[in-house]
């Protein structure tokens, strides 16, 4: 057993955890936070996905141990004072989800690929960067649209705000 | 239409929970001392059991019990079973092996079930599955369902002499037989529906909660249909009476038919809460999803399509070998029968039709509906022999096509079917429109120009959907009545909730439903909830499968909402002293016709409860219940087109479009219709170039258990689809839908293959056409 301590969505957090468990199963069953699903065992769907100090990571992946210290967000973490993120909004506008299950992670690698690309995503950047988040409802179509819709809007955000 | 009502494209009042990771799945339930299961499998495909050895395990720490298939015969519970009754042509009843939750004396698939291990943790549990000591006597297996039914081959059942479950057919082989011999043209094939792992994202889950002060058993589950869960648990398994059992259906990732059967593991979870005396949660893992969901498809069939001089098709005669698995799953026997031969007829007015089809057992998990059963084998077998027999009589495909479209409704197939309503020359003109296909050859050349092979291919498919009526899925053999119930609740305030026995796992019922009572009543779909999913809370469903929760489902809910119409419409009469038939409700208030009297939605609700001034006799409450059994079928069609280039030098197939022409009937949410044919395409897609379900012949071990294995389609795999809708509106329900949730999977195989067949000159091609056999194909055809 371990005491792995780390910040999750804003608060600091502190937990007894067997050696070996995973930062996905410290989020889900230590802390309660279920939105951060599991839907494979090989690191390849991306329904796990969380940012670990700004980037997007499988917290499959990696042992809470790891993680210890960090600053974790998880999609519960995303929304600000109840108002969807620009992202969420997005994919809620777009259809970018039916049974929700991968969408957690998508979103969450969808924020992750704004950060990097910003505004000059395209549809092909887009498809090659879902490359480690599986959907099996969407087709990928709209989630795709999504993102591009998301992060043309968080461009003009970021332009009006530097003005 | 309302921005709310029938036609508008509302966001999904469901998404926000989703977005904000407040989804409740089975696996994100707990419940005070809750515990969790992990299952001891099989190694083997086939092997007796000599003896099972659990005193280790249950030494391992945090372990509470370990319990074996011999104890749960020992408490009374039943064999699962298929519940469809198929007959041979001989008359005999079909051939079932016994399916035990737990298997004791023999296992027949890799992942049989042999003993199931609870302890304080998942960690706990594994460790100790890994402690318990089977001693196997290995036997040997079959894989192949052809090769399955050869002389000498592994027999798996008693029950089955030569593994096979039923020889059975339909339609008239003496007047196909004659149609073939006297025909212009016989086109010839052999058709391989490749093997399929259904994978919804989230995997299977159970958690059983016993409560012996009440002798009560609660389980949540993964299941597209709750109720019949329930029912089938009650009445077959003998886990608990339906009084003393409650079945919940949470938020569901996804089912696509693979959660509409009752596996072993939520039977076993509820039994173990007992006997452990413990909540029990067992959540799948992906290799245990890939070992023991039901997968899908794999036939093998022959084909002869007869025509005459005129390029009519006179006679379609079809021998199909379906692969079951090793054991009968619920609905297994309906879907390569009823789901699959009667739509043999297509789109197509063909006079003589003949299937035949066996039912094989081999040692691989069991094989039952999955995304459009049966209906994408038929369509397949039929789209590409059509293509080909157009290349073999030198006629355009379209062309070849429109010669043989059924034009007049209703239309009496000749196996079974009678189509309502349907205008497929529309959709293949709108397919070919947006898809340019006129502009073809052009870009054929230009694709030459840089060394690719460019080619196009079509598929025009029909399914039947609704999986309905009652009476004559009865007839057919269907086990259950195949109807649906709603209960449309007005609350005091006049905010309205509907029970519905549909179950949503990503359609967006609670939008869509929603929108049909907005368009009825004029009040906002904020005020509509939409409850579904438990047994304690609707009183019966059929649940979701087969398309069928927009024809079947809404239909319920269309009923009672009429009785709630009527109801309502008499205490606002009487309320303004005006004649009942005077009534008419616009924007969430009572009016009088002409008038300028009317009384607002929330103060007739008021009014019915506080029952101070009703009409006499009336009794207080606003609240209707109906159960709705359609008189037909639905029968969504539609025509789809891929266009891809082949690399010749690796093979490699890129779709460079995609067009769905789809006729759905009317349609409530053209936002979410769409995102059904996008899934579907994509699964469809996946079928005819990534995905495919592998064992080692010899050994039966599943070669495609992971992420890592199996080829899931991924975004950079796929294009954007251009979707249309044509609409004939469905006459067989008062909405006039018939449905959405299958096509793009039944439709898009035929067109791929047909497309990728055209580019690089040769016919002879297998899904999923992957990169190493299109290039071998093409080389065989001398590019």
């Amino acid at each position: 057993m371990a005491k792995v301590a780390m910040t999750v969505n804003g608060r600091k957090v502190s937990r007894e955890c067997e050696d070996r468990t995973l930062l996905v199963h410290f989020i889900r069953d230590q802390l309660s936070l279920t939105g951060t699903h599991v839907g494979c065992d090989t690191s390849q769907c991306g329904a796990c996905v969380v940012h670990m100090d700004g980037k997007a990571v499988k917290s499959c992946s990696i042992l809470a141990a790891q993680a210890a210290g960090a600053e974790i967000l998880t999609i519960e973490g995303l929304a600000a004072n109840g108002e969807l993120h620009p992202v969420q909004a997005a994919f809620k506008a777009n259809h970018g989800l039916q049974c929700g299950f991968c969408t957690p992670g998508m979103v969450m690698s969808a924020v992750d690929m704004i950060n990097r690309y910003g505004a000059r995503l395209d549809e092909k950047t887009v498809r090659e960067n879902l490359e480690g988040n599986i959907c099996r409802c969407t087709g990928y179509h709209n989630i795709v649209k999504a993102i591009l819709a998301a992060a043309a809007e968080m461009g003009a955000a970021g332009r009006q705000a530097a003005e | 239409m309302g921005v709310e009502g029938i036609g508008a494209r509302v966001a999904r009042k469901e998404d926000k929970r989703f977005l904000m990771g407040q989804g409740r799945y089975t696996d994100d339930m707990s419940v005070p001392g809750m515990r969790y299961a992990a299952f001891v499998r099989s190694p083997h495909a086939h092997a007796k059991i000599r003896s099972i050895d659990t005193s280790a395990a249950k030494d391992m720490p945090g372990v509470i019990a370990v319990l074996t298939g011999r104890e749960m015969l020992d408490d009374g519970i039943g064999n699962l079973i298929c519940g469809w009754m198929i007959h041979s042509k001989d008359g005999s009843p079909m051939k079932m092996g016994a399916w035990r939750p737990i298997a004791h004396e023999t296992v027949r698939y890799v992942g049989d079930a042999v003993a199931v291990v609870v302890a304080d943790s998942m960690g706990e549990a594994r460790d100790a599955a890994e402690a318990v000591l089977v001693d196997y006597e290995v036997l040997p297996a079959v894989t192949d369902a052809v090769r399955a039914l050869e002389a000498g081959q592994p027999q798996l059942h008693p029950e089955a002499p030569g593994n096979l479950i039923f020889d059975w057919q339909l339609g008239d082989s003496d007047a196909t037989d004659a149609a073939i011999a006297a025909a212009a043209h016989v086109t010839e094939m052999r058709i391989v529906n490749n093997r399929l792992a259904p994978n919804p994202m989230e995997p299977r889950a159970a958690l059983g909660i016993y409560d012996s002060a009440e002798d009560h058993y609660t389980c949540y589950t993964t299941s597209q249909n709750p109720h019949v869960a329930r029912l089938v648990m009650s009445a077959f398994y003998n886990v608990a009476p339906e009084n003393k059992l409650r079945v919940i259906a949470p938020d569901v990732g996804g089912g696509f038919g693979s959660k509409i059967f009752i596996y072993p593991e939520e039977i076993v979870c509820l039994w173990a809460s007992k006997r452990a005396g413990v909540p029990v949660k067992w959540t799948s893992d992906r290799t245990e999803a890939f070992l023991t969901d039901a997968h899908g498809r794999d036939h093998v069939s022959t084909v002869k399509m007869a025509f005459d001089a005129d390029n009519r098709i006179t006679a379609l005669k079809v021998d199909t070998i379906a692969n079951f698995g090793a054991y009968m799953s619920l609905f297994s026997s309906s879907v390569p029968t009823y789901l699959y031969a009667t739509l043999l007829s297509g789109q197509y007015a063909i006079p003589a039709i003949h299937a035949n089809v066996r039912a094989v057992y081999t040692n691989t998990a069991a094989v039952d509906a999955y995304r459009g059963a049966g209906r994408p084998e038929a369509t397949y077998l039929l789209e590409r022999t059509v293509e080909t027999a157009a290349r073999e009589l030198g006629v355009s495909p379209a062309e070849l096509r429109r010669i043989n479209f059924i034009r007049a409704f209703p239309h009496q197939t000749p196996v079974i079917m009678n189509y309502d309503a349907g205008d497929y020359e529309a959709s293949l003109e709108a397919a070919m429109a947006a898809a340019d296909w006129n502009g073809f050859p052009a870009r054929k050349a230009e694709a030459a120009s840089r060394g690719m092979k460019r080619g196009i291919g079509m598929s025009c498919y029909i399914e039947a959907c609704g999986i309905a009526p009652s009476a004559a899925v009865g007839s057919l053999g269907a086990g259950v009545g195949l109807w649906e119930s709603a209960e449309v609740r007005v609350n005091a305030v006049g905010t309205i909730e509907v029970l519905t026995g549909s179950h949503s796992h990503g359609q967006g019922h609670e939008t869509t439903f929603a929108q049909l009572v907005a368009e009825r009543f004029g009040v906002p779909i904020d005020s509509v909830s939409i409850v579904h999913g438990d047994t304690d809370k609707v009183q019966m469903g059929m649940g979701t499968y087969g398309s069928r929760s927009g024809a079947v489902g809404m239909s319920a809910i269309v009923k009672a909402l009429d009785k709630v119409e009527a109801k309502a419409k008499k205490i606002a009469a009487h309320l303004m002293e005006a004649d009942e038939s005077d009534i008419v409700i616009e924007n969430g208030a009572l009016k009088v016709a002409g008038t300028d009297k009317s009384v607002p939605w929330f103060q007739m609700a008021l009014a019915a409860y506080t029952a101070h001034n009703l009409p006499s006799g009336m009794e207080p409450g606003l609240k209707e219940g109906a159960f709705y059994d359609p008189s037909n079928f639905t029968f969504p069609a539609g025509c789809y087109i891929a266009e891809v280039e082949v690399d010749p030098e690796t093979g490699k197939t890129t779709i460079v479009q995609f067009v769905a022409a789809d006729d759905f009937g009317n349609i409530i949410n053209p936002m979410i219709v769409e995102g059904q044919v996008h899934g579907g395409i994509a699964q469809g897609i996946g079928q005819a170039l990534l995905e495919g379900v592998h064992y080692d012949p010899e050994t039966g071990q599943l070669l495609t258990a992971s992420y890592m294995d199996y080829t899931m389609p991924r975004a950079d795999d796929l294009p954007s689809f251009k979707v249309s809708h044509q609409v004939t509106p469905c006459p067989g329900n008062p909405l006039g839908i018939k449905g959405c949730g299958e096509a793009g999977a039944i439709g898009s195989p035929p067109a791929l293959i047909n497309a990728i067949t055209d580019a690089i000159g040769n016919n002879d091609l297998t899904m999923p056409a992957t990169p190493q056999k299109v290039w071998a194909a093409a080389l065989a055809a001398g590019n």
